[in-house]
């Protein structure tokens, strides 16, 4: 855990993340990683979700092993992934090489009002998913964003994920479409994939 | 043992604990697992995940040894809802194994295959409801059918292994080409009695 506050604002990393996406894939779990990476332009590649709380990590994983010659990025926050721990080991076991999970860790439910999450009490979800053997960093600056935003370029060894430890704040909402059906056959249709 | 056969606690038929009993054929002398893996096929199933059920086993063993599917344990049902969506997104088709007890699990996640009209195909086995010793397991057993309803997941029940077949090939065609939800409910009757 990092001893420090943390200086990143959460918006510009996940931009910085995003820069030259090229191919990648993204999948974000609902509240403001939906928003940050709505702000950050939206593309016919994303998927937002917008409810089922824990889901977006097994979405991603999901989506990882039907398409392993692409990259999956989940964008999620602390408190998505803490409802989804089991997933951790789920998404361990399937090893993955080609799907990175980011929390967006502000220590806090900032949909709800700001209540402290158990990330913002001492749990580091970094070592939660080291531990069930997942290869985990801790992102607290630019450099280690630009070092996160490498890995989104190639496969690993197996499933990866990033804590990029942001400021507590809530940013103006850059509100995605919340048509799940739109979204779905938008982002099929970008992968070539008609509707049913 | 076949459900027509008297319960026999303590009896000549009791076995190592967590052992089914019987071979679970059919009248056509086929057993039911591998009728139902063979219409999964056909169907193009190319991602199976469960959490273990002993009802399930035959089948799991027959997915699991498949070079063509991928296979998932799951932590918790609901992570197979998720990961069936992620499968759908990238064009794969994926089924969820479980027991009656794991629909509980899911009740919040299939919240996303229900909004989204993300096909979704559940292999539930039954229990709680026929010859059941375990009382932990009746009020989700009983709780199964109208869980699933409330939450917009239709149910098809199969009380004889000749009728599960055409079920879960009426199931997959609804799910995987008409983007439906549906849980086909495998009686306990049918399924080999557990004996203690």
């Amino acid at each position: 855990m990092s001893a420090m506050t943390p200086m990143l604002d959460r918006r510009q990393a996940v931009a910085a993340l995003l820069e030259d996406r090229d191919g990648l894939l993204v999948v974000t779990g609902l509240g403001s990683p939906s928003y940050d990476v709505h702000a950050a332009g939206d593309h016919d590649g994303n998927y937002y979700l917008w409810g089922a709380m824990g889901a977006a990590a097994l979405i991603g994983l999901g989506l990882a092993q039907a398409r392993p010659e692409l990259i999956v990025a989940v964008i999620t926050g602390d408190g998505e992934q803490l409802m989804g721990l089991g997933g951790l080991a789920t998404i361990a076991v399937a090893r993955p090489k080609n799907l990175v999970v980011i929390v967006i860790d502000n220590g806090h439910f900032g949909e709800t009002g700001m209540q402290r999450s158990h990330t913002g009490q001492g749990l580091e979800i970094a070592k939660v998913a080291e531990a069930c053997g997942i290869e985990a960093r801790i992102v607290e600056s630019r450099a280690g964003l630009e070092e996160a935003r490498a890995s989104l370029r190639r496969k690993g060894k197996g499933p990866r994920l990033y804590v990029v430890k942001v400021k507590a704040e809530n940013q103006p909402r850059s509100l995605p479409p919340r048509d799940a059906v739109h979204l779905k056959n938008r982002f099929r249709a970008h992968l070539g994939l008609g509707p049913t | 043992m076949t459900s027509t056969e008297p319960i026999a606690p303590g009896g000549a038929a009791r076995r190592d604990r967590g052992q089914t009993t019987g071979e679970a054929r059919s009248s056509l002398g086929v057993s039911w697992p591998g009728a139902v893996y063979r219409v999964l096929k056909g169907f193009e199933v190319r991602q199976m995940s469960f959490v273990p059920d002993a009802g399930h086993s035959e089948l799991i063993e027959l997915f699991r040894a498949d070079p063509d599917i991928v296979s998932n344990v799951l932590t918790t049902e609901e992570e197979g809802v998720a990961i069936a969506a992620g499968a759908w997104l990238g064009g794969e088709r994926s089924v969820l194994l479980t027991q009656s007890s794991g629909v509980g699990n899911c009740i919040n996640m299939l919240s996303l295959a229900v909004i989204s009209r993300f096909p979704l195909l559940m292999l539930v086995t039954m229990r709680g409801e026929w010859a059941e010793f375990n009382p932990w397991q009746v009020p989700m057993g009983q709780a199964t059918e109208p869980a699933l309803k409330a939450i917009g997941v239709r149910s098809l029940r199969a009380e004889a292994q000749d009728e599960l077949v055409d079920m879960v090939a009426a199931g997959a065609t609804l799910a995987y080409e008409a983007d439906q939800q549906i849980a086909v409910l495998i009686s306990q009757r049918m399924l080999a009695r557990k004996v203690w």
